[in-house]
């Protein structure tokens, strides 16, 4: 019984998604391939239309210059069509504005706006909000005409938590220094990521010649390639995420913030913010509910890790439903081979040179 | 107390530069024509960039096949040109048809003030044939043009068969933003204007068309292309257009990106980029670039059919394919992949070339040096005339010996109003008395117009001087170098090579002559430092610029033309260089001629 009342109270119990792309015109075709194949990552794993706020400020699909009309694609070679059948955008053009972001972020909509376009986040909702486009030190452009500071959006993120509207968030930047764009967050329970730190440039990915432009950032491309691994029932947590695009791979150094988050990022899972899952246990036992149920005191404990109980069961085989071109992943010795090997060679140079140089090194 | 603000130090200022007035214009004098020469010295320019970013870095790949195609193309329009001994509009039109352009046709006629050499009648009839690819899926808004001329003889057939070459190859691609208008005009720079002042509805020479029945939205960028050989080893770039006016320095940049991803050998003035700075060799390569350019920015006449476009705000260029003796060619399939690379660029303009300068020199294809310093060569010359002024006005003893009383503002007027009526007599007389110089002379009207202008300008020099008792040498000499400094200063603001070369020779005579000095001297240096004689120069100049140095003889009869060209691109284009010449500097050349022969 108590456990039953546990169990409605861990967490969250939806999942929302605010994805922005806030740049315009042809060349900056990456910035809204990027923000689509969050938006695909984020379908497949499980958010409804409904429940997806997406604001591109620029049709690329449908430019006049794109030689493959009605496809956004993120590979080159046209290897995978973020647009896919079945986008929904819900700001498109001009309509997406700092006034417009701000709005649907606190919810001060107009009471004729359409449920589409808002954010009817509860505070058992975890959000997670994607914003790419040109940005600077503590600025993000919109349109090419105006700019959101972190210090707004710091205002912002803060409105939604006295108001009650988010349990958990997590924000994944991409633009140019955006490190910068989460240092003046304050309010609890925001974890967030970025590509690069202040002073540093996020670099887009790779040109697709026969469309003439980049077509996606790293960090973003290395994220959907990541993404792709994850299915609904996976155990990917945020620690995973953390390690996405390394310096190697992404020239710049991407960054992350997790002081203001109260669980550990080690028991965050990946699908808490991506994916909308629901907590399901199948049981056989039938349960007496004879007195009514007792609900925990709903305290939020400072620096308390917090563990879950329950498991997620897999409900479909992945294979099954998801039809993914096999991956060639770059093979890594695994890291005990290399001690193994070590220990061997250590091992070899004893026995050849006898026991009395052990001393040497210990 | 401040230099300016304290009395005695200004009364020393002043002092100082009254007596040293002379020494401190020469030394402005000279380094004015040293920075100007440094100018083509490379550390002192920059390497040209792309300003534009929508012209960004990623390329595409170009995919135009059909190079063979397209000279079969112009050979047959060689041949069709030949059976109607024009421009073959039926040809034409059927051939863009077939093409899947919307084609339309304009026919225009000119009147010229005199015959010229090249069209020997006074009246010349044409037609312009364009077509439009319309965009697949945009509104008509904005439009990209590509043209080819229809010249006489066997020049350019390879430009149109490669025009129409590649009007079929884009017509079969979706990405077009922009139309694309193909066309090929007739009578070279008359066929050019009628169609742009069809086009823009405004007639501002005069010229008679027909009203163009298709348009294609505002032009938003222009390449015009002149192609004489089938093989070709190095492409030109002409960029001076109408009045000194140049193309956005974008355009040249796109020109140079394609040139080098592509491989194709590219030249500006015709002249080659060298490596080697430092040696003296290198340095005056591109001394002689940079002046070829000057020079050419000088004379105002559009170089190429491209020079018309930019009155209209219009970024334009030719490229010029020439066929020289080097081993290495280019076929024609390549020059249509540069230009396929450059249209898709072009097409991804959202807004006109703005980005990048407009006032440049350039002593190579990769290095440019912008108004802000170039400029002060100018502005050093223009100050020794300033200089002068506050020479005068705080020196009264060599001018103002006499000055009894204050001398009104009509006194001065006389010489003035002399030298502006025979400035207007230089300007109107000579295209309107060619016939009567016909009867009485021995010679055709173009030759009647040039040496009336001439025998015009020489008989300036025998004005009467003595009309002006009631005034002062100083007050004309004030007025004469203010007037000067003005009028050079608006000159190279709008042409920066006009306004220099007039100062160069103009503003040393200005400074120094008075009617104490040596007269015969004086007014040798007076009449080869004249307008005249230093129009004299510059084509010999140009000449040996070019490489191919006259004799004096044939310079003159080159000169002569200039003079001809001079007058007839203004009446035909709106060009601004002989008016300036006949009405303003000129009569400023005559008041200081009437202050060196002062009684």
């Amino acid at each position: 019984m108590a456990k039953a009342g546990q169990f409605f109270s861990s967490g969250h119990t939806n999942n929302w998604a605010v994805l922005v792309c806030t740049s315009r015109f042809w060349f900056n075709y990456r910035h809204v391939a990027n923000t689509l194949s969050v938006y695909r990552s984020v379908k497949r794993l499980g958010i409804p239309d409904s429940h997806i706020v997406l604001m591109l400020a620029d049709d690329m699909a449908c430019n006049h210059r794109n030689p493959k009309p009605a496809t956004v694609f993120s590979h080159k070679n046209m290897e995978l069509n973020v647009y896919g059948d079945d986008v929904e955008v819900d700001y498109r053009g001009y309509e997406v504005t700092v006034e417009n972001f701000l709005r649907v972020l606190t919810g001060r909509l107009p009471p004729s706006t359409p449920r589409s376009k808002r954010l009817l986040s509860d505070d058992r909702s975890n959000i997670l909000i994607y914003l790419t486009g040109h940005g600077g030190n503590g600025f993000l452009k919109f349109q090419d005409s105006e700019e959101i500071s972190n210090v707004e959006l710091a205002d912002a993120f803060e409105q939604m938590w006295t108001k009650r509207r988010y349990n958990e968030l997590l924000f994944i930047i991409d633009t140019c220094q955006g490190a910068s764009m989460y240092e003046r967050f304050y309010s609890p329970n925001i974890m967030a990521l970025a590509s690069s730190q202040v002073g540093e440039d996020s670099l887009s990915h790779q040109p697709d010649l026969a469309i003439g432009v980049h077509l996606m950032d790293r960090y973003t491309f290395y994220l959907l390639e990541f993404l792709e691994d994850i299915h609904p029932s996976s155990t990917t947590n945020m620690k995973d995420l953390f390690k996405v695009c390394p310096k190697s791979q992404c020239v710049s150094t991407p960054g992350h913030r997790t002081d203001l988050f109260l669980r550990d990022p080690g028991s965050v899972l990946i699908t808490d913010f991506f994916g909308s899952v629901r907590k399901v246990e199948i049981t056989t036992d039938t349960i007496n509910l004879t007195a009514p149920m007792v609900h925990l005191e709903d305290t939020r404990p400072v620096r308390e890790l917090r563990t879950e109980i329950q498991t997620y069961m897999d409900q479909l085989p992945v294979a099954e439903i998801i039809h993914q071109k096999p991956k060639q992943k770059d093979w890594h010795p695994p890291d005990g081979f290399i001690l193994g090997l070590w220990t061997l060679i250590l091992l070899v140079f004893f026995k050849t040179y006898g026991i009395k140089h052990l001393k040497h090194i210990f | 107390m401040g230099l300016l603000s304290d009395p005695n130090r200004r009364r020393a200022l002043t002092n100082l530069l009254t007596r040293l007035n002379a020494p401190i214009c020469v030394v402005c004098y000279l380094a004015g024509v040293m920075w100007f020469m440094g100018l083509a010295f490379e550390p002192f320019t920059l390497r040209t960039y792309m300003s534009e970013n929508a012209m960004g870095s990623t390329m595409v790949e170009e995919h135009f096949p059909a190079g063979e195609r397209a000279l079969a193309t112009g050979r047959e329009f060689a041949a069709h040109k030949k059976k109607v001994g024009g421009m073959p509009v039926n040809w034409l039109v059927k051939t863009m048809e077939s093409r899947g352009l919307e084609v339309f046709t304009q026919s225009f006629t000119r009147k010229l003030p005199f015959p010229d050499e090249n069209k020997e009648r006074y009246l010349v009839r044409g037609t312009n044939v364009y077509g439009i690819l319309r965009a697949p899926r945009a509104s008509r808004t904005e439009a990209l043009v590509l043209t080819a001329p229809c010249s006489q003889g066997n020049a350019n057939n390879q430009a149109v068969g490669l025009l129409l070459g590649l009007a079929q190859y884009f017509r079969s691609q979706v990405y077009w933003a922009k139309d694309i208008i193909f066309l090929v005009n007739e009578h070279d720079l008359i066929g050019m204007q009628a169609w742009l002042e069809g086009y823009h509805h405004t007639n501002t020479t005069g010229g008679d068309w027909s009203p163009l029945h298709g348009r294609g939205g505002s032009i938003q960028a222009s390449l015009s292309l002149e192609l004489s050989s089938d093989v070709i080893t190095s492409l030109d770039l002409v960029l001076e257009g109408l009045n000194g006016q140049l193309p956005n320095l974008d355009l040249a940049n796109l020109f140079h990106a394609f040139c080098q991803k592509i491989g194709v050998l590219c030249t500006i003035q015709g002249k080659l980029q060298r490596n080697d700075w430092e040696s003296t060799s290198g340095y005056s390569h591109s001394a002689q670039t940079m002046m070829l350019m000057v020079l050419k920015q000088a004379s105002g006449r559009p170089w190429g059919d491209h020079g018309l476009f930019l009155r209209y705000h219009i970024e334009a260029a030719t490229i010029r394919g020439i066929n020289s003796f080097r081993q290495y060619k280019t076929d024609t399939t390549t020059i249509g992949r540069l230009l396929e690379g450059m249209y898709r660029k072009l097409n991804n303009l959202l807004e006109r070339l703005h980005q990048s300068y407009f006032f440049y020199l350039m002593p190579s294809l990769t290095r440019f040096v912008s108004i802000g310093y170039y400029m002060p060569a100018f502005g050093l010359l223009a100050v020794i005339l300033l200089l002068r002024v506050s020479f005068h006005l705080s020196d009264r003893r060599g001018l103002g010996v006499g000055l009894t009383r204050y001398p009104g503002v009509l006194s001065i007027l006389t010489p003035v109003v002399i030298s502006h009526m025979t400035g207007v007599a230089l300007y109107c007389l000579p295209v309107m008395s060619q016939e009567m110089a016909v009867q009485h002379f021995p010679v055709s009207e173009t030759e009647a117009v040039v040496l009336t202008a001439i025998a015009i300008y020489t008989a300036g020099l025998a004005l009467p001087h003595n009309t002006h008792r009631y005034t002062l040498p100083l007050v004309l000499k004030l007025v004469a170098l203010l007037y000067l400094a003005v009028l050079l200063g608006c000159t190279a603001l709008i042409n920066f090579s006009l306004g220099f070369i007039l100062a160069l020779s103009l503003v040393p005579i200005a400074a120094f002559i008075t009617p104490h000095t040596h007269k015969p001297l004086s007014a040798a240096i007076m009449v080869l430092l004249s307008p005249g004689c230093t129009l004299l120069y510059c084509v010999l100049i140009f000449q040996e610029l070019q490489e191919t140095p006259v004799s004096l003889q044939d310079g003159w009869m080159l000169f002569l033309s200039v003079i001809s060209q001079g007058i007839l691109d203004h009446s035909l284009y709106g060009s601004l260089v002989y008016p300036l010449l006949a009405l303003l500097i000129y009569p400023c050349w005559l008041l200081l001629w009437n202050i060196l022969f002062w009684k």
